[in-house]
């Protein structure tokens, strides 16, 4: 019954193809896009594509990112046309179950790179689009209220004026997230990278399940200030919401891409998709004030308005650090990990041990005994180590125990195993720092 | 408690009517309920176990792709996924006390007194369990949160704050205030299928007041309090939501789901908290059972209509109303919260918002109008499947000694603690390539596939609903009727459903509320925006600053449907209620 059906399915839509315009310009007369991205960016992409090829109907399918990439792994047998979506990560276990197809795209005059970051996937199954910048968005009514300055960089977020006031995405839960502290650890190395990370880590309310909960917050007020990408900052501002968004010195640019699914159903309207996002035409509804996200092709920007970010012209805009994008992906899932069990699930701990910390220097002020400036010293330590090396982090065998094995692969351990260790390792340091810090401050 | 006896006097025998396949007799069963029982077993192994199985038989494989429990292993040697368990149970017991000291009081005082609007106060007592997705979340942020309406004030006027949204304690105040509602829908029905004359008898020998209540009445009731604190506890237990709009991670859902939903990690240990939250949950209803086992809490007096009502004095009626209106005041403040954001334009850091407009609904008026008949039909179909297979398991369970009746209501009971995701991913990998003839469409993302995921998820609410009737209904009612000539199928039709009404009810309003604001599976099975129901709607629009507004008014939309259905449900109710007490008499 199955192949009869398909066989009448296929004969009537190759009649419906005969029929319809958009046969006439070669295109099929479906394109099915399943997509992360908010309405606010999908519509007006959807919109003018189908304006330029009325034959083809568009149809967006909104889903969050897991479900997404679930949706295209269970649905090979009829699957939809193309994914589009901010998270390289998505993109990279698409890639590896081979769910992408590879594309040269033919449009002219798009950057190879912005900033550091090379915009296409080096092997053709992703393509760049559009690309964003990380930063610091807050909120002015608490930012009053609270009588805080201003911050301008990632290291402003350490000090402890700060403390509870900041929130950021889990990167485990948010590519875009995963890119900025993978930028940070390459641009300050392993040690000192996650020494920040930490200290910042001191200071977060909260570490959100989505990338969206971060500008959500801020935007009610909940917290005064978040890690986020650039557009979320731009756009609650643009619909009214009181609150400002900087780039630090060192950002990070992080690219927002589109594929081809493997096996497309409608491949030459994919095709034309992916290249209608990269024509003049397509980079420019990029400007438009509710999307707010940075074109690839340096013309785009000569209609954009005064003041809008520009990575070709901007030398600040994530240039700042050599990205190394092997390095980044042999460690992926690793990372992701490591910064759960060390911030996000013991968050309460870490703002325990900081603020034990932020108290005692506090107290001691310039002065203090010798022995009370050790105490910090050792609780400051404590508060900022790593239970892994850079090069362990690295080891083959130890990333393998965060993926699927291939056949007759060896990992060094199982993820549990692994997760249980730096657990213990954080809930112990966070401890003893606090004590430590605690007993400087009585010391003096 | 001495519960009381069958009006035929002595505890009652299996009726031996006409002659029955020897088999069958042996199980106390019609061929039609041997029937029944496969017909539920098939359908629940079709749309829950299969598409279970293939998505979690991960957690059972080692590093070699063999069998294996080594993962179960590990989850027993992470001190983190140990605490998780450990917070979990706590903040499940604590909510259903919590939930009990709102929904007790409340269910008595609308059973016992007479009050003006009480179809009114009975679905507003239902509408804190409609939570629309995100909408639900900021809200509740905007009024309880660190720097909410309520802390906002309170800092003003006093200088402190109170953290309702922080820690385990939080998320029992919002896990309590959102399903108090199973706790008062089960117990009101079963305080409504107590006989009056119950109460006129104790009130003879002497009881009232709180001896009364606590000898005669709560006993009486305890089918649908168990029933409704089971579901609370389990729900609970299993609850997603609340723990992630709190930001806590130390719970089991949290951990299980943000395992599964982390992209690119192929960790099997999500699935193993999702084993592991499945065989908590039965464990706790068959705790459950464990509590009314070997208790009698039929009756056979039928048509008194419940309680007698009383009418109270001035100062009673005073403290009732005041509990009341307090009790929704706090358990409804969400709601109130999405309205202001539905028609606020922005509320940032503010006790309210800036300043009003309706244009919120003008933006999703368009595009609403599918999306409300898409899920009044998706909600309404799924509740009348699970009314439909939850009366006939529970009958099958209750009335039948059928082998493999207790697992069938088992494998029911643990949709209840499996994540959306988890089951649309298995819907998805089981039904894809089943084509729907002559259209072509899969069968997976064809919009009836909705309606099943809704049925399969919310089927425990309606199936412990309906046992909970049931138990409180007399066998010896049935053989009565069996003996008088009356056919099995009449029986059924024309004393056993009727009299079940109230729990039938409470059942498909819980079912039909829990569905219309389900987001994960729904997320998974949508394929065309058309087929899309409000809970996508909200989802779409909650993706961006802008959509805050509208994305809230299509959350009051949900949250009216639900309202209008539900009291709807009651006055039917009030009415079927109010022509059997006449038929009586």
């Amino acid at each position: 019954m199955t192949r009869i059906s398909r066989r009448t399915f296929v004969f009537a839509a190759v009649l419906t193809l005969g029929a319809s315009p958009a046969f006439s310009q070669g295109l099929e007369d479906r394109l099915i896009i399943v997509t992360s991205f908010p309405k606010d960016l999908t519509a007006p992409f959807a919109g003018a594509f189908q304006k330029k090829y009325p034959g083809t109907k568009v149809e967006v399918q909104n889903r969050n990112t897991a479900a997404a990439i679930a949706f295209v792994r269970e649905t090979q047998s009829n699957p939809p046309d193309i994914f589009w979506a901010s998270a390289p990560d998505a993109f990279e276990v698409l890639k590896k179950s081979s769910l992408l197809q590879k594309y040269q795209p033919k449009a002219q005059g798009v950057a190879s790179k912005i900033g550091s970051y090379p915009v296409n996937d080096p092997d053709g199954f992703y393509i760049g689009f559009a690309a964003s910048g990380y930063g610091i968005m807050y909120n002015t009514r608490y930012m009053r209220a609270n009588n805080l300055p201003a911050p301008k960089e990632w290291d402003d977020l350490k000090k402890p004026i700060y403390f509870g006031h900041v929130g950021i995405s889990a990167p485990s839960r948010s590519g875009t997230t995963h890119l900025t502290v993978e930028t940070i650890l390459q641009g300050e190395g392993w040690d000192k990278g996650w020494a920040t990370l930490l200290e910042v880590g001191g200071n977060l309310t909260q570490v959100s399940d989505r990338s969206f909960g971060v500008p959500d917050a801020v935007n009610s007020g909940q917290y005064g200030l978040g890690i986020v990408i650039d557009f979320f900052g731009l756009s609650a501002k643009a619909s009214g919401f009181p609150v400002e968004f900087v780039y630090p010195t060192v950002t990070t640019i992080v690219p927002a891409n589109v594929g081809i699914i493997a096996k497309s159903k409608n491949q030459k309207a994919a095709e034309a998709f992916v290249e209608f996002l990269l024509s003049d035409e397509g980079q420019q509804i990029l400007l438009d004030p509710k999307i707010q996200r940075l074109p690839v092709k340096e013309a785009a920007y000569a209609k954009a308005p005064a003041g809008y970010p520009n990575p070709f012209k901007d030398a600040k805009l994530g240039a700042r650090v050599k990205f190394n994008a092997d390095v980044s992906e042999a460690r992926y899932a690793l990372l992701n990990s490591l910064y759960d069990r060390l911030i996000t699930f013991r968050l309460k701990e870490l703002n325990a041990a900081w603020k034990a910390i932020h108290d005692a220097e506090k107290k001691l002020g310039t002065g203090g005994s010798a022995e009370a400036k050790k105490l910090i010293a050792e609780a400051r330590r404590l508060a900022t180590a790593v239970p892994i090396s850079e090069k362990e982090a690295s080891d083959k065998a130890v990333a393998a125990a965060f993926r699927d094995l291939k056949k007759g692969e060896k990992a060094a351990g199982r993820q549990a195993e692994f997760e249980e260790r730096w657990d213990s390792f954080a809930v112990k340091n966070y401890a003893e720092a606090k004590a430590l810090a605690e007993r400087a401050g009585s010391a003096k | 408690m001495t519960p009381p006896r069958s009006a035929f006097g002595g505890p009652t025998l299996p009726f031996q009517g006409r002659e029955r396949g020897r088999l069958l007799a042996r199980y106390n069963a019609s061929p039609a309920q041997a029937l029944a029982l496969v017909f539920v077993a098939l359908f629940l192994l079709a749309f829950l176990v299969v598409p279970l199985l293939r998505v979690i038989q991960i957690a059972f494989t080692g590093p070699d792709g063999a069998f294996s429990l080594v993962h179960f292993g590990d989850f027993f040697r992470t001190s983190l996924l140990r605490e998780s368990f450990w917070n979990s149970i706590y903040v499940a017991g604590m909510t259903v006390l919590l939930a009990s000291l709102i929904a007790v009081p409340l269910a008595t005082i609308l059973a016992r007194y007479r009050f003006r609007g009480a179809a009114l106060i009975h679905t507003l007592g239902v509408v804190p369990l409609v939570m629309p997705p995100f909408v639900g979340a900021v809200a509740m942020q905007l009024i309880y949160g660190r720097n909410g309406t309520i802390n906002l004030l309170l800092m003003d006027w006093f200088g402190f704050r109170i953290p309702f949204m922080e820690g385990l304690n939080g998320v029992i105040f919002v896990e309590a205030l959102h399903y108090f509602p199973f706790i008062l829908l089960n117990l009101s029905a079963s305080l409504a299928n107590i006989d009056s004359a119950m109460e006129e008898s104790a009130q003879n020998l002497g009881a009232h007041g709180f001896t009364l209540f606590s000898r005669i009445v709560f006993p009486l009731a305890l089918p649908g309090y168990v029933a409704g604190a089971a579901l609370v506890f389990v729900k609970v237990f299993d609850d997603l939501a609340t723990p992630l709009l709190l930001n806590v991670n130390n719970m089991l859902a949290p951990q299980a789901y943000l395992k599964i939903t982390s992209v690119g990690i192929a960790d099997p240990m999500g699935y193993v908290i999702s084993v592991i939250m499945i065989a908590c949950s039965l464990g706790a209803m068959l705790l459950s059972a464990l509590v009314l086992k070997g208790r009698d809490f039929a009756i056979t007096q039928r048509g008194g209509g419940g309680l007698s009502r009383r009418s109270l004095g001035r100062w009673g009626t005073a403290a009732a109303a005041a509990f009341v209106i307090v009790a929704l005041a706090v358990s409804l403040s969400p709601h109130i919260g999405i309205f202001l954001l539905s028609i606020g334009t922005v509320w940032s850091f503010a006790e309210l918002p800036d300043a009003y407009t309706v244009q919120h609904y003008v933006t999703v008026y368009r595009e609403s109008l599918p999306l409300i008949s898409n899920t009044v039909l998706y909600c309404g179909l799924a509740g009348l499947i699970d009314i439909v297979l939850g009366a006939t398991l529970a009958y099958v369970v209750l009335r039948t000694k059928l082998p493999g009746r207790r697992l069938v209501e088992q494998a029911a009971m643990s949709a209840v603690a499996i994540p959306g995701l988890v089951l649309g991913i298995g819907l998805l990998r089981t039904y894809y390539d089943f084509q729907i003839p002559f259209t072509g469409e899969s069968l997976a993302t064809f919009w009836f596939m909705l309606v099943i995921a809704y049925a399969v998820r919310r089927l425990p609410y309606a199936l412990a609903a309906a046992t909970a009737a049931l138990q409180q209904l007399h066998v010896s009612l049935e053989e009565a009727a069996e003996s008088l000539g009356a056919g099995k199928l009449r029986v059924l039709s024309r004393i056993v459903v009727p009299l079940m009404t109230g729990g039938l009810l409470a059942g498909f309003v819980t079912s039909f509320a829990t569905a219309a604001v389900e987001l994960s599976a729904t997320l998974l099975l949508v394929a065309r925006a058309p087929d899309a129901p409000l809970s996508y709607g909200i989802y779409v629009y909650m993706q961006s600053a802008a959509g805050r507004g509208p994305g809230a008014a299509l959350g009051v939309i949900a949250v009216v449907v639900v309202a209008i259905a539900t009291y709807a449900a009651f006055k039917i109710a009030e009415r079927e209620r109010g022509l059997k007490s006449r038929e009586m008499f």
